[in-house]
């Protein structure tokens, strides 16, 4: 299992090598100068100039690489040239807020896309059925921001049920920080006026954000139950009198489930991305937020810096869930 | 004596998208306490079907039309599907599934695997909880002993793939037997095997049906393994039932000429590799008279006109067939 995990992270490595390469020659292909965008509209040539040299960025692009990665081996990421703050603080203090809205997004998708997608395979061909398959495109097809700003109009600005954006009310105090993470500060702190109001801003953009897993996952659900299905095993547990809630969802799910879980792993790119949308929709003060600021400004440390973490978050979840796969079957764990 | 297992003008059709097909029309047979029933047929005659309405377990869109299936004196029709399962199936009627590599569950133990079955279906012997589950773990290790499968207690922590094709037929005839059921049905259990497997996994059942005071109902294409294994004999044709009998009489002295082209075709009797001329009629389209007239060697004019009456032959069985009407 050890040799498993540690194998696939250094595969891993490589890859991720080769995404910041990649990264590095996008940025620089951009026609912005870095220096005449730190230096701000009043600088005079020779202040520009006194910058550029400050940064490295008279030198060939192979040399700001390789003094870049020397640098992100001591988790220097150097500083972002909008807030003046290293960057690594900056991420620290926004990464808490993007984790806790995917994760609920994630966890929206799974808690009802599974049970769904299972109950579209049990009832296959019959109008249920339909109905999730229309839903399931629907889902994978209708923009993002779009289906935010619907949600927006219709619970915020008609019904008054939900807030528009941001993560908290200007009228309540943030808890102390503790962990980062807002609802769980609320927690710690024992404020449940500051958590109600927390989760009932999370409410919008988790949905949002779920939409696209959650249609996927029904989709693969379903295609797994259907599968599973054909199997002799299942008449043979008939035969043998399992009980039919226990043969369904114990029996039958432990199969079905290997695309879907693959599945979650690849999404969580998707989550990310469209995290960077709802983000930016919602206001919400996270990662996403804080990349399209970057992207605006021409921030280089920030986007090197982003892209670079959301390459490893990536790469995390998928060595999970090939592990996870493991667990699940073991006759994976044995050929590998 | 009541029999244990007794079907009586079963009628089995199945609703396609190519209109109603009539897979079992009139099938019939008994089975005597403590015996072994064979049925034999070709494949697509309806075999598969039988046990799945024994089991209360047709395929979706299939429906009994007629006929009564007893068993140990009640009407298994009458059963709802909670009745059945809850009541019938592994604790009164255990099942032997055709292909041991493909009926266990891939991705659970093979103990959780029993253990799910006799949590619900072994006998109440009063006790509860971890001392009923350590009861159950108890009665499997004996009997996967009694199977002559190696080392029982790891036997039951390990997973299906892990086992040969014989082991796991081994640990699926300890799984039927487990909830000690009245019957046993076979459906083909050695076809997947190899033949010295085969003839072990046989002989082995031979000596379960004494030991354990079942009756088996076993399903098979095979008259060598008939001959080897069962006591009386149910030949099957297109859905219906053609001859019955004991085996001795059957194999000695075959009346329908349905199971004499049959038994002609076996290796160890066969004069020629013909085999039988033409195809079991279709099931959306039965002939009007005999089922078997179209390919019969000895067929007559009657045959073709009007379905044949039950008869029985010089040697006691009973013979749907002019000749013995």
């Amino acid at each position: 299992m050890l040799r498993f995990v540690l194998r696939r992270v250094a595969l891993v490595l490589p890859s991720l090598a080769g995404l910041l390469v990649v990264t590095f020659l996008l940025i620089h292909a951009v026609p912005s100068d870095p220096a005449v965008a730190m230096a701000g509209d009043a600088a005079t040539p020779e202040q520009i100039e006194r910058l550029r040299k400050q940064y490295g960025l008279d030198r060939p692009i192979w040399e700001q690489f390789a003094v870049y990665l020397g640098k992100v081996a001591t988790l220097d990421l150097g500083e972002s040239a909008f807030t003046r703050r290293p960057v690594a603080r900056d991420i620290v203090q926004r990464l808490p807020a993007t984790l806790e809205l995917t994760f609920c997004a994630l966890a929206l998708s799974v808690f009802i896309g599974v049970p769904l997608g299972v109950m579209a395979g049990l009832k296959h061909n019959t109008w249920p059925d339909y109905l999730l398959r229309v839903f399931s495109v629907l889902g994978i097809a209708v923009a993002a921001f779009w289906f935010a700003i619907m949600l927006q109009l219709l619970f915020s600005m008609q019904l008054g049920w939900l807030p528009l954006r941001g993560e908290l009310d200007v009228s309540i105090a943030r808890p102390t920080r503790v962990t980062g993470f807002l609802l769980l500060d609320c927690l710690i702190a024992g404020r449940l006026d500051a958590f109600a109001d927390a989760a009932r801003h999370l409410v919008l953009p988790a949905v949002t954000l779920s939409l696209g897993g959650l249609a996927t996952i029904v989709r693969f659900t379903r295609a797994g139950v259907l599968d599973t299905l054909q199997h002799d095993f299942v008449f043979y547990e008939r035969a043998m009198g399992y009980r039919r809630l226990r043969l369904i969802w114990i029996y039958v799910l432990r199969n079905s489930v290997t695309a879907t879980v693959t599945q979650i792993g690849l999404l969580f790119g998707g989550l990310i991305a469209g995290g960077v949308v709802v983000e930016a929709i919602f206001d919400w003060p996270g990662i996403g937020s804080y990349t399209v600021q970057a992207i605006l400004t021409g921030d280089r440390q920030v986007m090197l810096a982003v892209t670079l973490l959301v390459g490893t978050v990536y790469a995390g979840v998928n060595i999970l869930v090939d592990v996870v796969h493991g667990l699940l079957d073991p006759r994976l764990m044995e050929r590998t | 004596m009541m029999p244990v297992l007794s079907v009586r003008g079963l009628k089995v059709s199945i609703h396609t998208d190519d209109g109603l097909a009539s897979i079992l029309d009139d099938v019939g047979l008994e089975l005597e306490r403590g015996r072994i029933l064979g049925v034999v047929g070709e494949s697509g005659c309806g075999k598969s079907t039988l046990i799945r309405a024994v089991m209360g377990i047709l395929p979706k869109g299939a429906s009994v039309d007629g006929g009564e299936i007893w068993f140990e004196g009640e009407n298994l029709l009458a059963f709802s599907e909670a009745e059945l399962n809850t009541g019938v199936r592994s604790s009164r009627i255990g099942f032997i599934p055709q292909d041991p590599l493909l009926a266990l569950n891939p991705v659970f133990k093979v103990g959780t695997q029993l253990l799910e079955v006799m949590r619900w279906h072994a006998p109440d012997d009063g006790s509860r909880g971890n001392a009923r589950r350590a009861r159950h773990v108890a009665r499997l290790v004996s009997l996967l002993r009694r199977m002559q499968v190696p080392d029982p207690e790891q036997a039951l922590e390990s997973y299906p793939h892990q086992f040969s094709g014989g082991q796991r037929q081994r640990l699926l005839i300890a799984a039927a037997l487990a909830c000690a059921p009245g019957l046993v049905i076979a459906d083909e259990p050695t076809t997947a095997l190899d033949v010295t497997t085969q003839h072990q996994i046989l002989l082995l059942l031979r000596e379960l049906v004494a030991e354990f005071g079942i009756s088996l109902l076993f399903v098979t294409h095979d008259f060598g393994v008939v001959a080897e294994l069962c006591d009386d004999l149910c030949v099957i044709y297109a859905g219906q039932t053609v001859e019955t009998g004991t085996v001795r009489s059957i194999l000695d002295a075959p009346a329908h000429p349905y199971t004499r082209a049959l038994l002609a075709c076996h290796p160890d009797r066969a004069t020629s590799f013909l085999g039988i001329p033409g195809t079991v009629p279709s099931p959306f389209a039965r002939p009007s008279g005999c089922l078997f007239a179209p390919r019969c060697l000895d067929v007559r004019p009657l045959c073709l006109s009007a379905r044949p009456p039950q008869g029985r032959s010089s040697s006691g069985a009973e013979v749907r067939c002019v000749q013995y009407a």
